[in-house]
C-alpha cells in the first residue's frame, strides 16, 4: 500500500492484459475444441477462479491495510459458503434425494 | 470519527472511520457473494429444463457476449486506473477515469438490455422454462447490480466535484471501486457457467 504510487500503473495493465487472455483462452477452449465436456469444464472453471483471483489481489488490493488478514478470512469464507451453496444445491436436487 | 488519524496511509484509509467502512464493505461483499451463489446454485439445477422451449445454443449469441465481457472487463480495469490516480492525488484524471468507466459501463448495460429484448422477441421470455427463468433471474440480478453501481457512482463523481478530494470522498471513491470490481468477478462467472457451458453442451 504506497501513497504516492509510482508513475506508471503497471500491475493494473499486467492484470487487464492477463484477464483478456484467461478470456480468450476460455472462450477458445469451449467454443474451438472437440475436448470432452467434464474436460472443457474443469479447464474453464479453473481459469475462472484464476481471473477472479487476479481481479481480488491485483485491482481490489484485498490484502493490504491493517484489515488485510481479516479480508482473507472474510473472502475465504465467503468461497467456502458460495461452494456449499452451489454443489450441495446440485447435489442434493440431482441425485434423487427429492424422489423419496 | 477525527480520531485515530493515521497520515502515512493513502487518504482513504486514514481515518478509524474510513478503515472501518472499506472492511465493513468487504463483508457486505462477502454476503454478495452468498447471494450469487444461490442464484448460480438455482441455475445450474434447471438449466436444462427447456420445457421444449429455445434451448443455450438457440437463443446465445456469442459475439454480443464477447464485446459484453471486453467492455465489463476494461471498465474494471479503467476503475483500477481511477484509484491509481487517486492515490497519485490526481482529482481530475481520478474523475476522468470515472467516467470512462461508467460510460464502458453504460455500453455493457445497453447490450444486456438489448440481449433481453432479443430473447423475449425470439420467444425466450422469463416464463418460457425453467432455464430461462432462472437464466433471467441470474442475468437480472447482475444487470441490476450494474445499474444501481453506475447511480451510486455518478452520486459519489458529484461530491469529488462539488467537495474535492478529501479523506471521506476518497473512501467514498475505494468503495465503489470495490463495488466496480466485484460485479467483474460475478461477470467472469456467469461468461463461464451460464454462456460458455452453454454452448459447450
Amino acid at each position: 500500500m504506497e501513497k504516492s504510487a509510482k508513475g506508471f500503473p503497471t500491475s493494473h495493465v499486467i492484470g487487464f492484459l492477463f484477464s483478456l487472455i484467461l478470456t480468450f483462452v476460455a472462450a477458445g477452449v469451449a467454443l474451438k475444441t472437440s475436448l470432452s465436456f467434464t474436460v472443457i469444464m474443469w479447464i474453464i472453471g479453473s481459469l475462472a477462479v484464476i481471473q477472479a483471483g487476479l481481479q481480488l489481489f491485483m485491482f481490489m488490493h484485498m490484502t493490504e491495510g491493517e484489515d488485510g488478514k481479516t479480508n482473507i478470512i472474510n473472502i475465504a469464507y465467503a468461497v467456502f459458503v458460495a461452494v456449499v451453496i452451489v454443489l450441495g444445491t446440485i447435489w442434493v436436487l440431482t441425485s434423487g434425494h427429492a424422489a423419496h | 470519527m477525527s480520531a485515530n488519524v493515521n497520515t502515512s496511509l493513502p487518504l482513504e484509509y486514514q481515518s478509524g472511520q474510513s478503515r472501518m467502512n472499506i472492511l465493513g464493505f468487504w463483508i457486505f461483499l462477502g454476503a454478495e457473494i452468498a447471494l450469487f451463489a444461490t442464484l448460480f446454485g438455482v441455475y445450474a439445477v434447471l438449466s436444462g429444463r427447456y420445457a421444449g422451449g429455445p434451448t443455450h445454443q438457440d437463443i446465445i449469441m456469442i459475439r454480443e457476449v464477447m464485446i459484453q465481457t471486453i467492455l465489463l472487463l476494461t471498465s474494471s480495469f479503467t476503475c483500477g486506473l481511477a484509484i491509481f490516480e487517486m492515490r497519485r492525488g490526481n482529482k481530475n484524471e481520478l474523475i476522468m477515469w470515472l467516467v470512462i468507466t461508467l460510460l464502458l459501463g453504460a455500453g455493457f448495460l445497453y447490450m444486456e438490455i438489448n440481449e433481453f429484448i432479443h430473447y423475449v422477441h425470439i420467444g425466450a421470455s422469463m416464463q418460457t422454462s425453467a432455464f430461462l427463468s432462472s437464466l433471467f433471474v441470474l442475468l437480472g440480478t447482475h444487470g441490476a447490480h450494474v445499474t444501481f453501481g453506475i447511480g451510486w457512482a455518478i452520486l459519489v463523481i458529484i461530491q469529488l466535484i462539488k467537495r474535492g478530494l478529501t479523506s471521506v470522498t476518497a473512501r467514498k471513491v475505494f468503495i465503489i471501486g470495490l463495488y466496480w470490481h466485484f460485479l467483474d468477478v460475478v461477470w467472469i462467472f456467469i461468461f463461464t457457467f451460464v454462456y460458455l457451458k452453454g454452448l459447450v453442451l
